[in-house]
């Protein structure tokens, strides 16, 4: 099939960047979206039209969370539950005119093209996202018995792959879902409970710090999210923050 | 041949503590140097790569009090490659009452080795493994549980005991999110600095010692120069090498190569593991390959049509006119064989023609006979999002139509030689992760590199690095050393020759076609006719690509043209040294095939009398031959065997 991507080109901050509509012929169903960014970057190099087209994306098996851009106004595009890098051309159709651009958010600047900065989510996790366990001084593994409802719970919040498209996705550019992925996972576990308290309010505090919006559950994150991360993880966090607070009142 | 390369000097002494290998380890930590808490913030530690093995060894490091300064190319250190490991982790708990044991798992990990490494690594490897399940759990690692509440576990790669703890598909992600989350609490705590997109381009070696690297910052371009007491490098495989891969986009062999280069040994560079359970390549654009789970092998079977010009489609095809080639051939393992057997039996069909998919290059995987009998319910419970992706992939309906699977290159067992405390050959330079050579010998059980890189990283290298710090900190040396300045120089000369021409091919072209001669010749099956022509064939593309490489923008901007060059030119040097060092093992072991050397029915032939050493290769100069350095391996714990899986 033949399509046309409109792309955001951006060279650096400093400047403004604008769509540039590129054609790509003979494109195969089969091939994945990055992959048709690639054949156009080989054309683009040997062409000398354009420079080509810096994206991020390393692993291309939706794990990583390195990839992901804005695809016809969806994060990571058409397809529920897949990253960009898992999405096909066989979600398009020939003649299609797919406008691609990269996360947008001011906690997120572009660096280049569909790169952005996300550093702000480790600084995130420097601010709570742990659990205090220096190595060498753990228990045996099997004294804390941890009922499969609550492992299976945390560990879906754990799935979280800190690629951004909640962010890109909010309104208010907000990261409360990959926050609350973080405080749910290790809330929910008996080992997280004895830094409960200071890891919803670490988080919090740097997620505004950050220059993130608030949350006012709109729901558009967790619909574009790649793993599916429910939106009450965000309930827990803001129930974790109010527990918090009154015990430091208290 | 001899004129491939020259014979050097023997290991004599890889530093292995004298006495029964049980107490090796403790004779080893109770020999150490300490250093202490006080005396350990003036020491400090550049760690190279923030996957298992890089995170936890520099989370570990802070917390012990070291200034630590983490890099890795990465815009997170939480997307490393080890995030994409899906099996599982192996550790000899015994939980399962079922006769585990540190010694069964050192066994099972040397006996799947073939028998070609270092005995006391293996031995320390699962001493720790127990350590690293209660660690990870402490940290809310959240492996899958019973109802009870207890750890579950299961038996994994045709292993006999279950010891092998999982995380549904996700083992590496959740086991590395606990490692960058520790590391992340150090960098709060500010004993660590770290730096991501950047990438290593060169080792700086001053007065015998490893004393820092020079990095390039992969936004502004930006040559930094960083200086420590110590580098450990933690940079990962060198897979894609053969331009397809599981390996992520960005894996490469540079850190690694570029320590070789000033002087570091590189061990069995040939090793490489070949996985039987990927989804086939579908066109020349393609630029990954995706692994699905060799669990998939419990209840999937393998055929191929009898006939090489099959056209009808799988359904259409009787029983009768099918070749259950891995249940006839080993019928005691059947579809469980060994993965390098079965990636070589896949590719034996493929080679007659008889294989399925576009371009002939795959083979059945049928699941319609474990639906007959188990229900369809619970092939979804045990393999669903294995499914789904690969419909995902492919557009097709494993339900209905049988999954299509071709091996591809996996994890590479060669490395940087390490001695017992994970040194390599230049003191001050430990290496650790996949990006050693050290326990897995010619081949890796499934789920143990998961527990190596976290081994190294949590238990190892911190209780023998100290042994080195101790004598620190050394003479405090800044960019202005002469060292510094020419190491700098040639990665800005490197750069600029890569920018300066305006040739006719991409970098990528040139990388796929180095790919290609690696998989042809150096893959699952190699001989003397094919590695030499290899051989050749590298070196006149590596002079292609320096006269005909066309890299667009310039070393001031983010410039992903450029760091991929700089990746592939690396390959280009470590693929000529994998073949020679294929070529001059003229046994098969392991992962290792030489069509020269099987038995009368077909199978890997051994040489133990000529090639139970280590082949850890010197650099020797451009255009000089590589030199061999042999490191015997004595088995005094184990009786060597022959591999028999029929």
């Amino acid at each position: 099939m033949n399509i046309t991507v409109r792309v955001w080109r951006q060279q650096n901050p400093a400047v403004t960047g604008r769509m540039v509509a590129y054609r790509i012929d003979d494109v195969s169903p089969d091939m994945s979206f990055l992959e048709m960014l690639d054949v156009l970057n080989e054309t683009l190099t040997m062409s000398g039209e354009d420079d080509p087209i810096a994206f991020d994306s390393d692993c291309r098996e939706g794990i990583c969370g390195s990839c992901g851009v804005v695809i016809d106004g969806i994060a990571h595009g058409p397809e529920a539950l897949v990253a960009t890098c898992q999405l096909q051309m066989r979600s398009f159709a020939d003649g299609d005119v797919i406008d691609v651009e990269p996360w947008r958010a001011a906690a997120f600047p572009i660096i280049r093209d569909l790169i952005v900065d996300r550093s702000s989510f480790d600084r995130i996790i420097q601010a709570g996202g742990y659990i205090s366990a220096p190595t060498g001084s753990a228990p045996d593994a099997q004294t804390m018995l941890i009922a499969k409802d609550d492992a299976d719970l945390a560990f879906d919040a754990a799935t979280c792959i800190g690629c951004g498209a909640c962010v890109a996705a909010c309104p208010n550019g907000s990261a409360m879902l990959f926050a609350g992925a973080k405080a749910s996972h290790l809330g929910l576990l008996p080992q997280g409970q004895p830094e409960r308290d200071s890891r919803a309010l670490g988080i919090i505090n740097q997620h505004d710090a950050e220059g993130f919006g608030a949350c006012t559950q709109i729901g558009e994150c967790t619909a574009v999210c790649p793993k599916g991360i429910p939106l009450d993880m965000i309930s827990r966090l803001n129930s974790d923050v109010l527990s918090a607070l009154r015990h430091h009142k208290a | 041949m001899t004129a491939l390369f020259t014979e050097g000097e023997r290991i004599h002494d890889a530093k292995v503590p004298a006495g029964p290998i049980v107490g090796q380890w403790d004779a080893r930590r109770f020999e150490a140097k300490l250093i202490s808490p006080a005396n350990r913030r003036k020491l400090s530690v550049i760690v190279i790569g923030t996957g298992l093995a890089g995170a936890s060894a520099a989370a570990t490091l802070g917390e012990a009090g070291y200034r630590v300064t983490s890099f890795c190319y990465q815009d997170s250190p939480r997307r490393a490659h080890s995030i994409a490991a899906q099996g599982g982790i192996n550790a000899a708990k015994d939980y399962r009452n079922d006769g585990d044991s540190v010694r069964r798992l050192f066994y099972d990990t040397i006996k799947g080795g073939d028998f070609r490494s270092r005995e006391a690594n293996t031995y320390r490897l699962a001493q720790v493994s127990a350590a690293i399940i209660d660690q990870a759990v402490a940290q809310g690692v959240p492996f899958a549980r019973e109802y009870g509440g207890l750890l579950d576990n299961r038996s994994f790669g045709g292993v006999q005991v279950s010891r092998t703890f999982y995380a549904r598909g996700q083992t590496g992600q959740q086991l590395l999110l606990g490692a960058y989350q520790a590391l992340e609490r150090q960098v709060a705590d500010g004993t660590v600095t770290t730096h991501t997109r950047h990438e290593m381009l060169e080792l700086i070696v001053i007065d015998g010692r490893s004393r820092g690297v020079i990095v390039r910052d992969m936004v502004t371009g930006e040559i930094e120069t960083h200086f420590a007491d110590a580098v450990v490098l933690a940079s990962g495989g060198y897979g894609n090498v053969y331009y397809l891969s599981t390996n992520a986009m960005g894996c490469n062999v540079t850190a690694t190569w570029r320590a070789h280069r000033n002087g570091a040994l590189f061990a069995n560079p040939c090793f490489t593991q070949i996985h039987p359970t990927c989804i086939p390549v579908s066109g020349d654009y393609q630029s990954k390959l995706t692994l699905m789970s060799e669990s998939l092998r419990n209840d999937g079977r393998i055929w191929v049509p009898q006939r090489s010009d099959e056209n009808r489609a799988p359904g259409d095809i009787p029983e009768s006119e099918r070749d259950y080639y891995l249940e006839v051939n080993y019928p005691a393992f059947g579809n469980l064989v060994p993965r390098d057997v079965a990636s070589r039996a896949a590719k034996n069909v493929c080679d007659q023609g008889r294989g399925v998919g576009p371009g002939g290059r795959g083979v059945y995987l049928d699941f319609a006979d474990a639906i007959a009998r188990l229900g369809r319910h619970t092939i979804v419970e045990r393999y669903g999002n294995l499914f789904d992706m690969y419909q995902q992939i492919t557009g097709e309906d494993p339900y209905e139509v049988p999954m299509r699977i071709y091996p591809a290159v996996h994890y590479v067992m060669g490395g940087l030689w390490v001695d017992y405390d994970l040194q390599s050959s230049i003191p001050g330079l430990f290496v650790i992760g996949e990006a050693n050579f050290s326990d897995h010998g010619a081949n890796r059980l499934g789920a143990s590199a998961l527990m190596q890189g976290l081994a190294d990283g949590y238990f190892i290298l911190p209780n023998t690095i100290n042994d080195y710090l101790a004598a620190g900190p050394f003479e405090e040396v800044d960019h202005t050393h002469p060292v510094a300045r020419s190491r700098k120089a040639a990665v800005l000369q490197r750069i600029e020759v890569l920018l300066s021409g305006n040739g006719a091919r991409t970098v990528d072209s040139f990388h796929r076609e180095l790919g290609h001669i690696m998989w042809e010749n150096c893959g699952m099956e190699r001989n003397e006719t094919g590695l030499t022509d290899a051989i050749h064939r590298i070196r006149t593309l590596k002079k292609e690509f320096w006269s005909d490489v066309r890299v667009t923008g310039v070393n001031e901007e983010l410039n992903q043209a450029l760091e991929r060059a700089g990746r592939v030119a690396d390959f280009f040097e470590l693929a000529e040294l994998m073949c020679i060092d294929a070529l001059h093992r003229t046994e098969s072991c392991g992962s290792h095939f030489r069509t020269e050397s099987q038995t009368p029915d077909g199978e890997a032939l051994r040489h133990d009398d000529e090639f139970s050493y280590v082949a850890a290769w010197g650099f020797a100069g451009d255009d000089l031959p590589p030199v061999l350095h042999r490191e015997e391996l004595h088995f005094t714990d184990v009786q060597m065997k022959q591999r028999s899986y029929k």
